[in-house]
């Protein structure tokens, strides 16, 4: 945290202290608090998060893996004494070589992951959001049993993430799934899910939608809860149908919730390691992996290959950093502050 | 499937129910709401309760192509379980890890939060910013250098390297969800500290964390539950069974070949009935949280 006053305060608290020449005195004397208050923050992000980011980046130019990671190699001779040599084939800087192979598909299967990946993130949000919408208007209204539904629409949230994976794993097995059991007793035929990229990945989608709807309901019900009555009476007065209602005052009114949970369900998604790990784990053949849990294999199985998986970190975040920029400038031309 | 209003249904009341739009309601559209509603109640309910009586059959009966709701109940799943297998330390290490993430979590971003939403200081955007960024870091990029410091400092195969990874994630979380809790207290609040003389410090302590304390139990539950769940960290730094965390070891269960999903099933409602429970009674408050913190950015 730098004690730049570059930025002046927007709004600024009553001021409390008598003003003293000095910008960066004056700004100091003024924020300090707040600054030692944020302090044990920063500094767990600069060690934690953003010293390991700089490594994984550097690395991510380099050639190592788990095989040339020493620079010396050490025997011990006959007389016990060790003798160290250089390491001939010792990790070196590499340059982008990394990016180009991915890119190019020299190395990996960058592209075939990043199209899973895109109909994964696309898919589940999408349904994520319309389903939980809907599930959110038909609960913000009075009814009988409205306190039991929603506890019984949240449960999926309630259950940790890899229980659910291997629950879904479970009713897909072929095998004795309870999927394929019940398609067989209305006379259609057992599936393979796991033997095909669409249907393998047909599952882990089905899973994560079940699993995410319940967030966004109960975001959405939450804004919801914050539009005025008065406007839907005044609409009803005017005579507006229920379908313009929901367009023209719940919409607008659920649209800052919206973006954001948009913007953090994309974001979450894109990076949804345990559904995919655990619910296909790549099957068949590595094909339903999206770009993390590739990135994660390359990484910690078989000759682990670390600047590699560092390589694909890299692209990753810079895909969703990009997207999050181009999100932004799109609400900010709708005139959205935030 | 629910995607549109049913036509005919009454307006999306607000926040005060009015009888009558109640009144008002036909009963075929009283009936579509309500199945709609149990139809979605079901999907949401029934992969648990399957693997919940699965827990209760015996092998043979699990790994049956046969549909049956309950057949030969049995506890012999449970029982090998807990008794036959190294579930209960894996649990133990679950709690531990968690446990730790949770409490220096919540203690190192407390004050942050109470900072990033009572004062305007220089640099406080651009740390909301990082917030959001951090959310974006892929797994698959800190996982690479966090194990080699790990490795450096000798601590693979323990919980400390888990713990630390873990925090990568629960600090900024916490320091946003806090944030929200904390704008939901008015700030007449400490004006009123500060007129009685009490400095910012104080004023936190003293007035503001006693008020945030649902808030703050909710961000430690969630804090905790996440914790609880990671998968991706648990794989890559842990060695040994007598240190693996429910995730992971569960994982053992259900290997390629020879799965046994009858103890996977018993395990899976073990590890969740507790973690269900803590986070129903949480979640009423986490979400005003998450978009409290998320709009008012």
């Amino acid at each position: 945290m730098s004690t730049d006053t570059a930025t002046p305060a927007r709004t600024s608290p009553p001021p409390r202290e008598t003003r003293r020449p000095g910008r960066l005195r004056r700004s100091w004397d003024k924020h300090w608090y707040a600054w030692v208050m944020v302090t044990p923050v920063v500094l767990v992000l600069g060690v934690l998060i953003f010293y390991p980011l700089g490594r994984g980046i550097l690395l991510s130019f380099t050639n190592l893996t788990e095989a040339n990671q020493l620079a010396e190699i050490c025997s011990k001779s006959i007389t016990g004494t060790e003798v160290c040599k250089p390491n001939p084939n010792a990790w070196e800087i590499v340059g982008v070589d990394n990016y180009v192979n991915i890119l190019t598909g020299k190395v990996g299967e960058f592209w075939q992951q990043f199209g899973v990946t895109l109909i994964w993130t696309v898919t589940c949000v999408v349904f994520h959001y319309a389903i939980g919408l809907g599930l959110a208007v038909l609960l913000n209204r009075p009814m009988r049993g409205r306190g039991l539904y929603r506890v019984l629409l949240i449960l999926p949230w309630a259950v940790p993430a890899f229980v659910s994976a291997f629950a879904w794993r479970f009713m897909f097995n072929e095998n004795f799934g309870l999927i394929n059991s019940v398609f067989e007793s209305v006379g259609l035929d057992r599936v393979a899910w796991f033997a095909d990229w669409k249907t393998a990945l047909l599952t882990a989608i089905v899973a994560n939608i079940w699993l995410g709807v319940p967030f966004m309901m109960v975001t959405l019900l939450g804004g919801m809860q914050t539009i005025p009555g008065e406007q839907y009476e005044a609409a009803e007065i005017d005579g507006a149908t229920p379908w313009q209602r929901f367009v023209n005052i719940t919409l607008p009114g659920l649209r800052s919730v919206s973006m954001t949970v948009l913007l953090l369900g994309t974001i979450w998604t894109f990076n949804m390691f345990p559904i995919i790990f655990l619910v296909t784990g790549g099957e068949p053949a590595g094909q339903t992996e999206i770009l993390v849990t590739g990135a994660f294999r390359s990484a910690f199985e078989g000759i682990r290959n670390y600047s590699l998986s560092s390589t694909y970190g890299v692209l990753i975040l810079s895909i969703l950093l990009v997207f999050s920029v181009f999100y932004r400038r799109a609400l900010r031309k709708q005139g959205e502050v935030w | 499937m629910t995607m549109t209003m049913a036509p005919g249904t009454a307006a999306p009341s607000a926040v005060t129910p009015n009888k009558q739009s109640r009144a008002r309601r036909s009963p075929l559209a009283s009936f579509g709401l309500h199945a709609t509603l149990i139809g979605a109640s079901l999907i949401a309910v029934f992969p648990i309760a399957w693997v919940v009586l699965s827990s209760f059959k015996p092998k043979q009966w699990v790994q049956s192509s046969e549909l049956s709701l309950v057949k030969e109940p049995t506890l012999g799943n449970y029982s090998y379980v807990l008794f036959e297998t190294n579930f209960p330390t894996w649990m133990l290490n679950s709690v531990i890890i968690a446990l730790c993430t949770m409490v220096i979590g919540i203690l190192m971003s407390a004050t942050t939060g109470y900072a990033l939403s009572r004062f305007n200081f220089p640099g406080r955007r651009k740390l909301m910013m990082v917030f959001l960024v951090t959310q974006m870091f892929p797994v698959a990029i800190l996982i690479v250098p966090i194990y080699q410091i790990m490795a450096t400092l000798g601590l693979i195969n323990t919980h400390a390297s888990l713990v630390i990874a873990y925090l990568t994630i629960a600090v900024p979380f916490c320091s946003w969800m806090l944030k929200g809790y904390f704008d939901s207290i008015p700030t007449s609040l400490d004006e009123a500290a500060s007129i009685d003389g009490c400095g910012p410090f104080q004023t936190f302590w003293r007035v503001i964390m006693p008020l945030a304390r649902p808030g703050i139990a909710v961000t430690a539950f969630y804090t905790f539950l996440t914790a609880w769940g990671e998968v991706a960290y648990a794989s890559a730094f842990i060695q040994t069974d007598d240190r693996f965390t429910l995730a992971y070891g569960m994982q053992q269960f259900v290997p390629q070949f020879n799965a046994q999903w009858e103890y996977l099933t018993a395990a899976a409602v073990l590890v969740t009935v507790p973690a269900g429970l803590v986070f129903l009674y949480a979640q009423r408050h986490l979400v005003s949280g998450l978009t409290a913190g998320g709009t008012k950015g």
